[in-house]
């Protein structure tokens, strides 16, 4: 039980690592990154408009599969 | 595991049904053209737009009615990850996030984005650190986990004080959004087009509770998903050639820029593109955080995840969910790059006789004005631009409300009228889906936490339930009253309702899973100082009438009150249940057991 919390709480720091990064530290560099240009779309700009939001439906989906996998590991996972 | 036994042949046939009902909505959308080019009057469109999918609204709500506590609260704890995405998003998606949310990036450029990435990022936090553990403990309400987790009605009853703030005027607002959809499409006055809205979700709610809202959320984010979309994809292709709005908006946005540096009608104009010319930096990263740690603690929000099948499903569906509210707020900044294109492009710099015609339209609505008056007619506009010295339309003497980018498209692109039908339809789907979410939420509260955990806990079902219903009408005729006595400003408390739900809720939540030493004195303590000090600021703050109107400390503006708020209740959380004896062993085991996900739900079945 303990080493199933310790993973969790592992994963659940890794998530929000990822989502600090990208709801707040990437957009302090918005200037910087509005240099770069694609398809019309300054990045600093699309990073905020798009590049974030794709990121976090990516994460949150990646980490369910992540967690259901330490849930199976430890035995814990519900019998469905 | 539970829904395997009770599977019923509608859960069953999910997807055909609502493939079935897709196809049959957009068939009727087509059928609604053909009427219109056969010379039958806007009016009459526009009434069997909003009649019709009222109609299939309660329907749907009709048929889910139920006689069971689990239906009523939780929708049986039946509803596929996918399908609770779905309602979540509609449940989430207010009436002005759809209608207004491209006007604010119209007017605010890059700034606006704040609330594009802080309406989406907190499903991180819900997925990660709350609702699976909610799930799992099996809940009926947010106040109803405080409860258990913090030793009883102290802590239930200042959750519901927090519901109950972060809710009200949020419904006021969505019902007030229906009534004027009704009122514009319906052509019937306001105070009667709020009762017909309220009528609406009423019918959705009060038969089937949670069963009942969720199938009529899944039906209503379809409605308003392919509204949103249909017009600016369309404007997209006028445009560029291309029907992919969220990609070839690049290209808008490039020739915004080229006309904010070359055209004379814009000299000093705020770049669309260039960062914190609204927001500093601390107001900008402040708002995307109380935004999303908000996000993370509105009740009817979280109620959503009651109704999974299972701990996993939760997980998922907190993906669905932003999966699906992706869709709108990634497409959001499009309306708002071509639309604003289209105003530099024709608009400015246009003799005032020969504006575009949804120009007139819309100022005939009072929507749009031109050097200072409603642009009503050329006559008009030209006598107040004389009367000013203004020859040649400039942007400071040209302005559109934000509520109008949306709506107003479909006449920008010199569409037919059955796509604006379609959007008025789509924006009350969306007031409509997120006003039952909010009843709900708060009709739940009062007859389980209050009426039932409180006051009466030996009452039989059949008596809860009747409970239920009568709270529900009750709350809803008051939101619908105060919706048309209540002066607009009103409004503005909306925005305090992120910072509200966070700090009051927030600390409690995540410390009440991952820290297994907070005890009752701690999160009661937290919870008071978080929501109290965040009420206070906003008081403090906030212009007359709403409040004192005194300077903002740092300049911080009170939409991100929470701020403050959320760090003060987490540390007095702490210091508070460090200073006071360990929770009991009973409360430790129970936060063992949400931790599992195995056993299932936690929470007695009553």
């Amino acid at each position: 039980m303990n080493a199933y919390w310790q993973e969790t709480k592992r994963l659940m720091f890794q998530v929000l690592a990822i989502w600090f990064v990208f709801a707040f530290l990437i957009h302090a560099f918005v200037n910087v990154l509005n240099k770069v240009v694609i398809f019309g779309f300054p990045l600093g700009f699309w990073m905020a408009a798009q590049g974030s939001l794709i990121v976090f439906v990516v994460l949150i989906f990646w980490y369910a599969r992540r967690q259901n996998a330490i849930d199976e590991k430890y035995g814990v996972a519900e019998d469905e | 595991m539970s829904n395997a036994t009770t599977k019923s042949p509608f859960l069953a046939n999910l997807g055909k049904i609502y493939t079935i009902y897709t196809g049959g909505f957009l068939a009727f959308v087509v059928f609604l053209g053909i009427l219109e080019q056969l010379g039958v009057p806007e009016r009459i469109i526009g009434f069997l737009f909003v009649g019709l999918t009222l109609a299939v609204y309660a329907g749907i709500g009709v048929l889910s009615r139920t006689m069971q506590v689990s239906e009523y609260y939780v929708a049986g704890r039946a509803v596929p990850a996918v399908y609770n995405g779905m309602a979540t998003a509609a449940d989430w998606m207010s009436g002005a996030s759809f209608l207004a949310m491209a006007g604010t990036l119209y007017l605010l450029g890059y700034d606006g984005l704040a609330f594009v990435v802080g309406w989406t990022g907190g499903y991180v936090l819900v997925a990660v650190l709350i609702a699976p553990f909610l799930r799992k403990f099996g809940a009926y309400t947010v106040p109803d986990f405080l409860a258990a987790r913090f030793g009883g009605n102290l802590a239930r009853f200042i959750g519901i004080i927090v519901l109950l703030a972060a809710s009200f005027v949020y419904v006021v607002a969505q019902i007030r959004g229906t009534g004027l959809i009704a009122e514009r499409f319906l052509d019937i006055p306001y105070n009667i087009g709020v009762f017909v809205g309220l009528a609406g979700i009423l019918f959705c709610s009060m038969l089937g509770g949670m069963r009942a809202v969720t199938w009529t959320q899944v039906a209503q984010y379809i409605v308003l998903i392919i509204a949103y979309l249909v017009p600016v994809v369309i404007m997209s292709y006028k445009f560029t050639g291309v029907p992919i709005p969220q990609i070839m908006y690049g290209q808008a946005l490039e020739q915004i820029t080229h006309l904010e540096q070359t055209k004379e009608v814009l000299a000093g104009v705020k770049p669309h593109i260039q960062p914190f010319t609204t927001y500093n930096p601390l107001n900008f990263f402040a708002l995307i955080f109380c935004l999303m740690l908000g996000t993370a603690s509105l009740p009817h929000v979280l109620m959503r995840f009651f109704t999974t099948p299972s701990v996993r499903q939760a997980r998922y569906s907190v993906g669905w969910a932003l999966f699906f509210i992706f869709i709108l707020y990634v497409t959001a900044p499009a309306y708002a790059a071509f639309v604003k294109l289209e105003i530099y492009q024709n608009v400015l710099g246009t003799a005032l006789d020969r504006l575009p015609d949804w120009v007139y339209v819309w100022g005939a609505h009072g929507k749009v004005k031109i050097c200072g008056v409603a642009a009503a007619s050329v006559d008009v506009v030209q006598q107040a631009c004389s009367a000013k010295g203004v020859s040649v339309l400039d942007w400071k003497n040209f302005s559109i409300a934000k509520d109008v980018v949306v709506i107003a498209t479909p006449e920008i692109a010199g569409l037919p009228f059955v796509i604006t039908g379609l959007v008025g339809a789509g924006g009350l789907a969306a007031a409509m889906s997120t006003a039952d979410g909010l009843l709900l939420a708060m009709a739940n509260a009062l007859s389980h936490d209050i009426y039932y955990r409180m006051l009466d806990p030996n009452a039989p079902t059949g008596r809860r339930l009747i409970a239920a219903r009568i709270i529900l009408i009750g709350v809803a005729i008051l939101g619908a009253t105060t919706a048309t006595v209540a002066p607009p400003d009103i409004l503005k408390l909306v925005a305090w309702a992120f910072s509200l739900a966070a700090a009051g809720n927030f600390p409690a939540l995540v410390l009440g899973i991952w820290w297994k030493r907070t005890n009752p004195q701690g999160a009661i303590a937290g919870m008071l100082a978080g929501f109290g000090v965040t009420l206070a600021y906003l008081i403090w703050t906030a212009a007359p009438p709403l409040g004192l109107g005194n300077p903002e400390l740092f300049g911080l503006k009170n939409i991100s009150a929470g701020l403050f708020g959320i760090p003060i209740g987490f540390i007095v959380m702490v210091l508070v249940s460090r200073m006071t004896p360990p929770p009991s062993p009973e409360l430790q085991a129970l936060v063992d057991e949400i931790r599992t996900p195995k056993g299932g739900v936690v929470a007695d079945k009553g």
